[in-house]
């Protein structure tokens, strides 16, 4: 006998402003509280304790704005029918949905597109394998950034040392460097954009500033600090269901360009909308 | 003035949990500041997630922005890695709201619920800019209001604060806000003139208007060092304050929008007082005692401020709050309303500070409907006897009854909390606690296979305007012994987890409690040597109080364990919680003959002031005590068993009036 799955929908928000300063678990309960106010027939687990069966994207490091942050919502498909929301095929959802919560979220909280999701595979954190991410950078020129750049992208190795329950690990994180550009905008400011990998973890920006290249350009002291980051786009393959392996030994370029990347949940909010959003 | 977000936005990277300082919330007003409006900073000191859910604070805050001359705006301690900061970069405590400069207000109200928090007050005028001591401020500096259960004895802040306000604060904050206003349209010119402005006020207490005198080496009334009294030195201060009342908790139906944080926060759900008060009679409860007559919210207000509050703010957890839920008329009804609202979704509801004797089947099966919240019993005293000398009433089938209730209806765990370091505790009375917590682990596996039970200590902290202001604390020695006593006796009970207060922060707690105006160099002594967050395990520091005392010449023995006369003047004698002094004194000699008082609202009135005093009354749905209630339903409330009374642990160092 088959079991018809629960209906799942995403949304795809950004996190700009004064709420950029909470944490990735603040997001969680905000968004709770959210779809609680606007009595979206969301599925709950069994047990003691039930939770609301939601799922995020990766992790956005605290005091990061975003332009694309994904929520999965798994809905309870015996409320979404009796409930008659069915005007979106396949997903129970209202067409004004983000508005109304829009209207109930904390300001900096935008919803920005919400669909059907309709190929339920692997969760948002499996299947996104690289984020674009827009660094100001607070204490360097355009053309040290530029050789601080083409230091990392020349380099064979970039060792990374972190700590983990406790233990200390070294890792190169340069396979997971797969862009950098450095782009003036007027003012003093100068802007890496990166395209950074997330499998078979994610490199911080932030890590990445940090990074020595002994005895090269790159490993200039002090590193170089960001005044503020932004994440543009997170990304996966467009053929998902890529197995894991051929996604390791994919090509460099699918992530950085052309039709072969995707964004879980697209949104006509290009860079410029973006810089509008945040003046 | 204009907002530090631009500056403090740059610096909060650098800090822990920056979402603290951001605001935000649903519910936060961002008010327009006026010339004729008095700007309020309403301030919690301690941090925000401890602070936002302070109910008193949130309804202030709405009362004030409702007035058409008033605004306020909120604040709360500053972390110390964030204070470091905000001295670093020359930057001023600032509001959460508007991220407005501290300075920049007319008031700034502290909300006191604890005493360790009082070196975070000094900590926020510092970060304010603002001199610490009342007597170095002019005319620019805002009015340092506090207010609070702690404003009771608000002695050891009196050098520091303008003024202390004493009980329910919907009214008289209008009436302060009003005098503060007309100061400001005056163009704030003589802080003198406020100041016996607000002495006018009643409930409010301007201690730079008063003198304490004590007693020299060669007085003939007292020994050295004595307090003789606190007298007022202006016509405009009255000889005695009175606290504040609100006869009718159905005129007040606020918070209408609690605030909901995006941070995480301590109790972090919707909160609905549902009465306002106690008359159980603990005598250990200074909160029963000053916050007397018991005022219930109108059933049919709380169903709707529970349904409107629910929708509004996405909560999934109500919490039904008083000082004893359990005792609301009709608690079973509201409660299975609450979580058969299906508008709502799965909603919990927690009842904190239950009492065991009315806490029933009944509210245990509704409770659990949603989801199971913890459940916490305070049955405080391990023997029958103790708990006659505390007036806690509840007799051990009240207990077990309710641990039944609870663990029968699914619970695995249940809390419960007791008090050690109490007026004529005996070893045998301390060890009593394990004995009852391992009943209720047996009465528990009955049901449960894995029933455990924590049991909370909390060394005993004798209060200003109780029976036991009298009292003088156990040292902490001998609370450190009887906690001892207790880890040695739980040790090989299975199912009991054993928690207990720090004793050594029992001390200070005890010190601030009761202590008199010349603490004041003593707590300014402690923060200057970086003494803040003292009710933070992490940063409390013993050793600072001590040399502080020593340095000033004061003792704790003198301060927090000696007891007191009968005839001794206190350093809140000359405030009134409304309770008579004789009433309190009678009630503590009952205490030491192991003599209970029934709870007056089932009762007629023994008269303790609280009513009578101020022309109000109870206001209560049910004339009848709630179901399995044992005390003031014919219960013998007489001397229980022959132990004698032990009042002395140790030999007085020198008589005293008590116990002779």
């Amino acid at each position: 006998m088959s079991v018809v799955a629960n209906p799942r929908i995403r949304v795809r928000f950004s996190k700009t402003g004064k709420v950029r300063f909470t944490s990735h678990r603040d997001v969680a309960r905000i968004w709770e509280r959210a779809l609680r106010r606007v009595a979206l027939p969301v599925a709950y687990s069994e047990g003691f304790s039930p939770r609301p069966k939601l799922s995020y994207g990766l992790a956005l490091p605290t005091g990061y704005e975003s332009a694309g942050e994904y929520l999965d919502v798994e809905l309870d498909r015996e409320r979404v029918e009796e409930l008659e929301l069915g005007q979106v095929p396949g997903a129970g959802l209202e067409s004004d949905l983000g508005e109304r919560l829009n209207r109930v979220l904390p300001e900096g909280i935008r919803v920005q597109a919400i669909a059907p999701v309709e190929r339920v595979g692997e969760s948002l954190q499996q299947a996104v394998i690289a984020c674009t991410w827009e660094i100001e950078l607070a204490n360097a020129g355009s053309c040290e950034v530029e050789a601080w750049a083409s230091g990392i992208l020349a380099a064979d190795e970039i060792l990374v040392e972190r700590e983990r329950k406790g233990k200390k690990f070294i890792d190169d994180v340069r396979p997971l460097v797969h862009a950098l550009d450095v782009v003036e905008r007027g003012g003093d400011a100068v802007w890496l954009i990166a395209v950074l990998g997330t499998q078979p973890r994610a490199l911080r920006p932030t890590e990445l500033l940090e990074a020595r290249l002994e005895g090269t350009v790159a490993g200039r002291h002090p590193p170089l600090m960001a005044r503020s980051v932004c994440r543009m786009n997170q990304w996966m393959l467009r053929e998902a269901q890529e197995s894991r392996e051929s996604q390791k030994s994919r090509n460099q370029e699918m992530i950085t360009q052309g039709d072969a990347r995707v964004e879980p949940l697209s949104v006509d909010a290009g860079p410029a909308a973006l810089v509008e959003t945040r003046a | 003035m204009s907002s530090l977000w631009p500056e403090l936005e740059r610096l909060l990277g650098e800090v822990q949990k920056p979402a603290r300082y951001i605001g935000c919330e649903d519910g936060m007003i961002v008010p327009t500041h006026h010339p004729d409006k008095a700007a309020w900073l309403l301030i919690y000191p301690d941090t925000y997630e401890v602070g936002l859910p302070n109910q008193g604070l949130q309804i202030l805050y709405e009362i004030l922005n409702e007035r058409p001359d008033a605004v306020a705006e909120r604040s709360y301690a500053p972390w110390t890695d964030l204070a470091a900061v905000l001295r670093r970069e020359g930057l001023p405590l600032f509001s959460l709201d508007t991220h407005r400069a501290a300075g920049d207000f007319d008031v700034l109200a502290f909300n006191l619920s604890a005493e360790l928090v009082y070196t975070n007050l000094l900590e926020c005028l510092d970060l304010a800019g603002i001199p610490i001591r009342a007597a170095d401020r002019g005319p620019e500096h805002p009015l340092v209001l506090v207010g609070g259960h702690c404003s009771y004895n608000p002695e050891p802040l009196a050098d520091f604060v303008d003024a202390a306000v004493l009980g329910d604060g919907e009214e008289v904050v209008s009436e302060i806000s009003a005098t503060v206003a007309a100061w400001k349209a005056e163009g704030r010119t003589s802080r003198e003139e406020v100041l016996v402005a607000l002495a006018g006020i009643a409930g409010v207490y301007v201690p730079s208007l008063y003198a304490a005198e004590f007693a020299d080496d060669d007085d003939e009334r007292s020994a050295s060092g004595v307090l003789l009294g606190i007298t007022p030195t202006h016509p405009a201060a009255p000889e005695q304050v009175q606290k504040r009342t609100i006869a009718d908790l159905s005129e007040w139906p606020y918070p209408k929008n609690q605030l909901v944080p995006l941070a995480e926060v301590v109790h972090d759900r919707l909160n609905v007082e549902v009465f306002r008060g106690c008359t159980r009679g603990c005598r250990f409860c200074q909160a029963g005692m000053i916050t007397r007559p018991v005022r219930e919210r109108p059933a049919e207000q709380v169903r709707t401020m529970v349904a409107d509050g629910l929708r509004r703010t996405g909560y999934d957890e109500v919490a039904l709050t008083s000082l004893s839920t359990a005792d609301f008329s009709g608690i079973e009804e509201v409660v299975a309303d609450t979580v058969s609202d299906d508008a709502c979704g799965q909603v919990s509801v927690s009842l904190p500070s239950l009492r065991v004797d009315a806490f029933t089947v009944g509210i245990a099966a509704q409770i659990q409907r949603a989801r199971r919240t913890g459940l916490t019993f305070a049955p405080e005293a391990g023997t029958w006897r103790m708990r006659q000398v505390i007036n806690k009433l509840i007799r051990e089938e009240d207990l077990y009854g309710a641990v039944e209730a609870a663990f029968s209806q699914g619970w695995r765990r249940v809390k419960l909390y007791f008090l050690t370091g109490l007026p004529t505790e005996t070893d045998e009375d301390t060890l009593g606690i394990i004995e009852m917590a391992r009943n209720c682990v047996e009465i528990g596996r009955r049901h449960q296979k894995g029933a455990s039970v924590t049991v909370s200590i909390g060394g005993f902290v004798p209060k200003p305007f109780t029976p036991f202001q009298w009292f003088g604390q156990n040292t902490e020695q001998e609370l450190r012994r009887k906690v001892g006593l207790l880890r040695d006796a739980a040790r090989n009970v299975r199912g009991v987890q054993l928690k207990w207060h720090d004793t050594r922060a029992s001390v200070v707690e005890g010190l601030l409690s009761r202590g008199d105006r010349r603490l004041g160099a003593v707590i300014e002594d402690v923060w200057r040597n970086g003494g803040v967050f003292q009710e933070w395990g992490e940063h409390f520091d013993l050793e600072l109080w001590t040399d502080a005392m020593a340095r000033h010449g004061m003792s704790f023995e003198d301060h927090v364990y000696r007891h007191r006369h009968e005839d001794e003047p206190l350093p809140w004698d000359h405030l009134s919680a409304g309770l008579h002094k004789d009433f309190l004194w009678q009630d503590w000699r009952d205490a030491l003959d192991q003599v209970g008082l029934e709870d007056c609202r089932w009762i007629p009135c023994y008269d303790c002031g609280a009513c009578t005093g101020y022309g109000i009354e109870h206001v209560v749905a049910s004339a009848v005590p709630p179901a399995g209630g044992s005390q003031g339903t014919g219960q013998e409330l007489g001397r229980g068993g022959e132990v004698p009374v032990v009042l002395m642990t140790r030999p007085p160092r020198e008589p005293v009036g008590v116990g002779s």
